[in-house]
């Protein structure tokens, strides 16, 4: 486990870009964020600031990966399966963009409460994404 | 809101509009051609030469210096140039920046163009240019524009109730007001059921509830107060604009049914010294049928969340309680790409009452409001009469 990376502005390298951090974790089924050490602010996506307090002392964090439907829409491309397109409030305090799957093919709803899986994503890093969870 | 941003206050006008051909121009016109033919036209309607020409304002999604590539066309060398490029909402945008650089000296007759052939180009919307920056969104497949917008439709029906009737609504609304207006690109009856039973494209929003994919283009000619009163045409005063930029991504948009129009509108009534109550006819940006309800919303023109109410009943539509969008929109009129520039283009013709069968009755006070990105860039503009200054 990688851990304890700290970006700021003036280590900013190739090692430390906050987007290969951030893959580097989802390698080993992490999904991470950044928690300003000036605000508290949870950011995602990653970055060199805290786009709250415009501080760069940024250290990551691993989320539970459990969050909440904000809002979702399913797209019924022609001849292909319909997905969701969702966006995530993370229990940590930080918003993404991800697709929800319900298993039994049954729409995800807002409010639903989901939990981060990885997709296998070929060279890239396994992607974040998410299932419903069903008790909690 | 500082002293000199009030004091810009009907300080320039729109003195020169019109559009290019629209709908689908068949190959071979470029986008330049449009622009250029816009351009034209726009200088006959304000009795200028294209050498009096010394500001330049475009945005464009077809070349990648549209203020350059502009230039050389035309055939003009502008002292001042602004391409400011905040999607649709640039050209509403631009009317400001135009009439503050008038102010300040920086140039005398500003011309804000636009062109696109994007229906004739194949379709799909045109991009901004290649993303070397990661997208955090693109790989879980969004149909861009409209699932952002669409995520903005189904939180608004989540907290407030608003239902795709109401969605409907504004679609049949613009539509009644295309059928007045020989220019729209489609006529068509249009009910509230072919709306909702049409394909669906990302839920809850069908293809009636998504705008046009047209070619069009438009150009707006833009002085001195002082100067437009010696020009054949009645001045369209800029009483007031606002700008307000939240961000880029959906995902990045902190509450989907609230949007910066809330800042931008405070910030040009404020400046034009009227409010909702006082305006005449409004064009919005309507992208998707959920954009005029949270626009309405946000310039104050109802309570948040009743904006589904708001435009049910014909209250949009000819002869409701406050019309909108009178040239039909995005959504039955024009749509090329980006569409904030038409819009400018409508609130004048209605103010000069030059709009024909689609002419509203009391015509002083227009809003015209331009939407860019993923509900990402608002801009408001006032505009006047000679009766409003």
């Amino acid at each position: 486990m990688i851990d304890n990376v700290h970006t700021d502005v003036e280590s900013l390298s190739a090692e430390t870009a906050p987007g290969t951090v951030f893959d580097q974790y989802a390698a080993e089924g992490v999904l991470a964020y950044q928690r300003c050490g000036g605000c508290r602010h949870a950011v995602f996506p990653p970055r060199v600031l805290c786009p709250s307090c415009g501080c760069d002392d940024l250290a990551w964090q691993p989320s539970a990966g459990h969050g909440t439907v904000y809002s979702a829409t399913v797209i019924a491309p022609r001849g292909k399966e319909p997905y969701t397109v969702a966006l995530i409030d993370l229990d940590e305090g930080f918003r993404m963009m991800s697709t929800v799957t319900a298993g039994d093919g049954s729409a995800v709803a807002i409010d639903d409460h989901v939990r981060v899986e990885f997709r296998p994503a070929g060279e890239d890093a396994p992607l974040p994404v998410f299932v419903l969870e069903t008790a909690r | 809101m500082s002293t000199s941003e009030r004091a810009l206050r009907g300080r320039a006008a729109i003195v020169g509009v019109a559009e290019s051909s629209l709908g689908e121009v068949g190959p071979g016109i470029s986008s330049l051609d449009l622009i250029g033919q816009a351009t034209v036209r726009a200088l006959a309607d304000a009795g200028l030469s294209k050498h009096d020409i010394d500001g330049l304002f475009t945005h464009s999604a077809f070349f990648s210096q549209p203020v350059l590539t502009t230039a050389e066309y035309l055939g003009i060398r502008p002292r001042f140039a602004d391409g400011t490029a905040t999607g649709g909402s640039s050209f509403v945008g631009h009317l400001w920046h135009a009439a503050a650089a008038i102010e300040a000296g920086l140039c005398e007759v500003a011309l804000i163009a636009y062109g696109s052939t994007q229906r004739s180009n194949g379709g799909g919307l045109v991009a901004s240019g290649a993303a070397l920056t990661r997208s955090w969104e693109t790989p879980y497949g969004p149909r861009m524009p409209a699932s952002a917008y669409a995520l903005a439709a189904a939180r608004h029906m989540h907290e407030f109730g608003t239902t795709r009737e109401q969605l409907a609504e504004v679609a049949v609304a613009a539509r009644q007001w295309a059928k007045l207006n020989p220019q729209a690109f489609v006529q068509d009856d249009l009910t509230v059921d072919d709306v909702l039973s049409s394909r669906m494209v990302s839920s809850p929003l069908t293809v009636r509830d998504c705008c046009l994919v047209t070619d069009g283009g438009g150009a707006v000619i833009v002085t001195s107060a002082e100067r437009a009163r010696d020009l054949p045409k009645p001045p369209a005063y800029i009483l007031g604009a606002g700008e307000a930029t939240w961000h880029m991504n959906i995902s990045q948009m902190p509450d989907l049914t609230t949007t910066a129009a809330q800042d931008s509108g405070r910030r040009a009534f404020d400046i034009a010294g009227v409010g909702p109550q006082d305006i005449d006819l409004v064009e919005l940006y309507d992208a998707f049928t959920i954009n005029p309800i949270l626009f309405l919303e946000d310039l104050g023109f109802c309570a948040k969340g009743e904006g589904g109410a708001f435009v049910s009943d014909g209250a949009i539509a000819p002869g409701g309680s406050l019309p909108v969008n009178t040239n039909g929109g995005g959504l039955s009129y024009c749509h090329p790409g980006m569409y904030g520039i038409l819009l400018v283009i409508e609130a004048v013709r209605q103010l000069r009452g030059e709009a024909g069968a689609r002419q509203v009755d009391r015509h002083s006070l227009a809003l015209a409001h331009g939407n860019g990105g993923t509900l990402s860039s608002q801009v408001t503009a006032i505009l006047g009469d000679e009766s409003t200054l």
